[in-house]
């Protein structure tokens, strides 16, 4: 039962099939046995689980549950989380119990989920791989010598090794999305704004966003219903209604217009990735929809636009972390300078130190003109070169990843090269539109995704048009070790 | 645009951030890196364009001027390094 | 070689709002340590900020009151810097598009002057919170009761040209931002503090001098104090040969000298940018006007009316209009007794005095404006003297009642019974036939003599100017 999707799971539970205190025993029994290995859990939270699935089971046979009551879930150790230890995979906050709930967290608890645990993560989410956590790597399920990419590669894992139903994930510039496709699972990042970022770790303030890695579009959507819709706590939490996200999914594609950026299937692009991503294409050609050429000229800007924007913001948001109110504080400070500068140095990592530094350097006097306001003049040009497209299209389809899951330790020489495994999904954070990786296919066993991207606040069109693809194949269903 | 050691303390002393020299001069290389992807921006004529903030023209929300918290001091401090007597101690602080 | 001063005011006014700038806890002052600290306060991760829409009112309501230009969308940015009362390791304040922009305002001079003095901006920002040094055996308490308490700043144009405008400055500043109700204003609480920038040059010559800032000026005496003494010291530096250096000073009140700070200003790279977690404030011109129609009666058009409408003169009417529960409790007592000379006289003279030496505010007056007005309404209706007035002021002082109890208790009404005058005046004229012949003879001046007999004779309850009138009459029989 615990290998069925969150969708099938609430079924289950529904009909009485079985009960959420034994599926939750099944799960946490499962990661007592796998995770020593994967590494995708940093905390599992057994007693605050068990306790939250007997009162899920003790409220359906009062006749209240509701389509989340008792399923049981990871979050990303990025979610604070009360009254447990929330680390955002770092050794700063190793030692930190989070406070309060994030309002994610919270809207789960008040739909009856069960918390299995706190999924590893590259540290503070700044990573491609979840190489830089404190807590060590995380292993790519498919191949325990890959990586399952990142910074939500814990999640990924999670999902992808049926150590839960579904995770709450993150994406700052494809987090979701990458490890979703390395790991051969379904990852949306909704429309910046549409789930409220309260509690919620701040990495990149203005590209942040929450959504979901599960094993389908129907259970993203069931997630998403869950988690989106205004919060007053967070000021850049949209006003926009939110909908069912359930409610359309099997809208025909008939009619839909699917545009390719040439930017992203040309040089960069492997010869197999391009064949598997235009075969997956092609599927939804015969599910009725046009597919034409549409163009994203600044697309080639979007890595260095990001790599000064999402550094300069985290410049500024990891500054609190200087041991003076929780977190991580060096033992015997001399004087003030020497407690914040021992602090931060032996409680960061590397990758975090590194954009620490590019962001003070981009902000600082003199060059912030020439980086940080020229970004966001570049985040407007690759914004309106999206709304351009989507004047011509309704989504926007191509490759999530330039290749396959990668080798643990194998890109470790320059960041630069790192960085560029975002290169064809930072864009989309930029713009704050929604974007969505789902499973299309293998490369030598290794998953394959495929992304697609919606207009602002299309999570029910792009939930859609991945749910109709997933009834016409059966990539999604593939799990590793079969 | 590289970046020499003498930039590499100045943005560390902002980020009070400590480096060993080895790490100043890896530093020093791993920016100057990312300064060149960085600089492929300039390629790009921005004059007339302006510069963007947030995804979406949305304007701030206000709050109405109610006191909602309450003391919840002890919880809090529970996870401090350092406190006494309610205050949170540092190591002396000159003026 | 002759110098001018050159000075502008930054001035940080804490509004008062019962919640935070950016969360709902509480500003009440003189709360136990870090118990008005909530999660966002202490800068715990993953919390965010959301606006106070009364913070926002106020900033309008000052930019209204002094003549702005009211930004209409205005950002918030983010001041990196470190130390330990700064939680977040960044103030979140306004640099570019700040709610108010330039203004002007009136100071008025001992001499009677007015000058007009620019005020350049006025921004919304994040109080940081307190440090205490002593106490904790090398080691430096933090305190964030006051960290995020919304902070108005205050930014003049280098209009003033000596430290009594300085001083006047902070004055009438004091005085609308009371009127407004949107802070205390107590320096000494911290509600209102201000720091200088105090410059020199050749008087004639229109180059900005090299300027230093000074800070921890907590008083008006002191801001004088330190002005003067800084600029002696720049003028003595120069004089020298010296330069002077763009730097922060601290005001040393026991010594009376400025010194320079430490190094918390050395090279301090601010790398501001727009608040990510905030959007853009904009305000149309409904919510201005709803604004404008919360504005009072502002000082300088109180004081031109009580001029118009009562007759005071332009010193008066300055000293009564300056503080609003002063000016609103002469307006009553003027509406009780009718006579705006009366009161004005009794506000500024023996209520002033009695509130120095209790050093209280008038609001806590044990004399209410009232009561104040129905003691002149007895003087002008003759019930008793002026004199005998302050007896009865003095017995109100000390909780004994209300004039007309006092009176009627002490038996002070004055005498006016033409009749009874006449004896009293007939017996003391009888009783001093020596001073009756000075006074024939031509000393005038006796009759004081035979009015304080009278005085005596009715234990002070005879109408002095009935008793002036009959001994004129009787002795010039």
């Amino acid at each position: 039962m615990i290998d069925a999707t969150l969708a099938e799971i609430s079924r289950a539970l529904e009909s009485g099939k079985i009960s959420s205190v034994e599926l939750t025993k099944a799960y946490l029994d499962r990661i007592a046995q796998e995770n020593a290995d994967l590494n995708a859990y940093i905390t599992v939270t057994e007693e605050l689980a068990l306790s939250q699935a007997e009162a899920a089971d003790k409220s359906r046979s009062e006749g209240k549950a509701g389509a989340f009551t008792g399923i049981p879930i990871a979050h990303k150790d990025l979610f604070c989380t009360n009254g447990i230890r929330t680390s955002c995979g770092s050794k700063m906050l190793d030692n930190f119990i989070a406070p309060y709930d994030a309002t994610v967290v919270d809207r789960f608890n008040t739909a009856g989920a069960v918390t299995l645990g706190k999924t590893n993560m590259d540290e503070f989410a700044m990573g491609s791989s979840n190489e830089t956590s404190f807590y060590g790597p995380v292993k790519n399920p498919w191949d325990h010598s890959l990586v399952p990419g990142g910074s939500s590669g814990g999640s990924a894992a999670a999902v992808a090794a049926r150590l839960c139903a579904g995770a709450t994930a993150t994406d700052t510039g494809g987090s979701i999305r990458q490890p979703a496709s390395f790991s051969g699972i379904t990852g949306i990042k909704p429309t910046y704004g549409r789930v409220s970022r309260w509690g919620m770790v701040a990495f990149a303030s203005s590209l942040d966003q929450a959504g979901t890695m599960t094993q389908s579009a129907e259970d993203s959507a069931m997630m998403l219903n869950v988690m989106a819709g205004l919060d007053e706590k967070d000021s850049t939490c949209s006003t926009i209604d939110t909908e069912d996200y359930t409610a359309n999914l099997n809208k025909p594609l008939e009619g839909l217009k699917i545009g390719l950026p040439v930017e992203h299937f040309s040089e960069g692009l492997s010869a197999d990735m391009e064949k598997s991503i235009r075969e997956a294409i092609a599927e939804f050609e015969k599910l009725g929809a046009t597919v034409k050429d549409i163009h994203l000229p600044n697309s080639h800007l979007s890595v260095s636009a990001y790599y000064v924007i999402a550094p300069a913001e985290a410049s500024a948001n990891l500054s609190r972390y200087d041991g003076v109110r929780y977190g991580y504080r060096c033992e015997n400070p001399v004087d003030l300078e020497d407690m914040y500068k021992r602090s931060r140095s032996e409680g960061f990592g590397a990758e975090v130190k590194r954009r620490i530094m590019v962001g003070t350097y981009a902000l600082s006097a003199g060059y912030y003109d020439a980086y940080y306001r020229k970004a966001q003049k570049i985040r407007r040009l690759i914004k309106n070169d999206f709304q351009a497209a989507f004047e011509e299209v309704d989504v926007i389809m191509g490759p999530t990843s330039p290749h396959t899951a990668f080798a643990i330790g194998s890109q470790n020489d320059d960041p630069v090269t790192m960085y560029l495994e975002d290169i064809y999904t930072i864009a989309v954070n930029l713009a704050g539109l929604p974007g969505i990786s789902i499973p299309a296919g293998f490369i030598n066993n290794l998953p394959v995704g495929l992304q697609i991207v919606g207009k602002d606040f299309a999570e029910a069109q792009l939930l859609n048009v991945a749910h109709q693809f997933q009834q016409a194949t059966d990539w999604h269903k593939k799990a590793p070790g079969e | 645009m590289s970046i020499e050691l003498a930039d590499v303390e100045n943005i560390a002393h902002l980020a009070r951030l400590h480096l060993t020299d080895g790490e100043k001069k890896e530093a020093a290389d791993s920016m100057s890196n990312i300064l060149k992807l960085i600089d492929q921006m300039q390629s790009v004529n921005t004059d007339n364009i302006e510069p963007l903030a947030h995804a979406f023209d949305s304007v701030q929300r206000l709050r109405d001027d109610k006191v909602t918290e309450s003391n919840n001091r002890n919880e809090l401090q529970k996870i401090a390094p350092e406190s006494e007597e309610g205050l949170f101690l540092v190591p002396k602080v000159i003026e | 070689m002759e110098w001018e001063t050159v000075i502008g005011l930054e001035v940080h006014v804490q509004l008062s709002t019962a919640s935070k700038l950016f969360s709902g806890t509480s500003t009440e002052f003189g709360a136990d340590p870090n118990t008005q600290a909530n999660i966002y306060d202490l800068a715990m991760p993953g919390t965010l900020p959301v606006l106070n829409k009364e913070a926002l009112k106020m900033a309008v309501k000052f930019g209204l009151a002094i003549d702005a230009e009211i930004g209409k969308t205005s950002v918030f940015d983010r001041k990196n810097y470190f130390y330990p009362d700064l939680p977040k390791g960044y103030q979140t304040s306004q640099l570019d598009f700040p709610t108010v922009g330039k203004g002007t305002l009136t100071i008025d001079m001992e001499d009677g002057t007015h000058r007009t003095i620019g005020v350049t901006r006025a921004h919304m920002e994040e109080d940081a919170g307190k440090s205490l040094h002593e106490d904790f055996h090398g080691k430096t308490g933090i305190d964030l009761n006051r960290a995020g308490t919304p902070l108005l700043e205050i930014v003049s144009e280098p209009d003033l040209r000596n430290a009594k405008e300085a001083v006047a400055y902070l004055k009438k500043l004091h005085s609308i931002i009371c009127y407004l109700g949107i802070s205390d204003g107590e320096m000494s609480q911290g509600s209102m503090r201000c720091d200088a920038n105090v410059s020199v040059r050749p008087k004639g010559t229109t180059e900005l001098g090299m300027r230093t800032e000074i800070k921890n000026i907590n008083s008006f005496r002191f801001v004088e104090k330190a002005i003067n003494i800084e600029v002696e010291r720049q003028i003595d530096l120069i004089e020298d040969g010296g330069t002077v250096t763009q730097e922060t000073r601290l005001y040393d009140s026991e010594k009376n000298e400025t010194r320079s700070m430490r190094s918390k200003e050395v090279a301090n790279d601010y790398r501001y940018f727009p608040e990510p977690d905030l959007l853009p404030v904009v305000i149309d011109d409904t919510f201005i006007e709803a604004v404008r129609e919360t504005l009072p009666e502002l000082p300088d058009i109180k004081k031109q009316r009580f001029q118009d409408q009562y007759g005071l003169s332009e010193y008066d009417a300055m000293v009564l209009s300056a503080d609003l529960d002063t000016a609103n409790y002469f307006e009553e007592v003027t509406t009780v007794c009718d006579d705006a000379k009366l009161s004005t006289n009794w506000v500024m003279g023996d209520l002033q005095a009695y509130l120095n030496k209790e050093e209280i505010p008038i609001s806590e007056s044990i004399v209410s404006a009232k009561a104040l007005g129905g003691l002149i309404s007895r003087i002008k209706d003759n019930t008793i003297s002026s004199k005998i007035a302050k007896t009865v002021f003095e017995a109100m002082l000390a909780g004994e009642g209300d004039a007309d109890s006092i009176i009627e208790s002490k038996g002070l009404k004055q005498v006016t019974d033409t009749g009874a005058i006449e004896a009293l005046v007939d017996e003391v004229i009888a009783n001093n036939p020596d001073q009756v012949q000075q006074f024939r003879d031509g000393k005038e001046q006796v009759i004081g003599f035979f009015v304080g007999q009278v005085m005596k004779a009715s234990q002070g309850k005879a109408n002095p100017g009935q008793v002036n009138q009959m001994l004129k009459e009787k002795l010039a029989e």
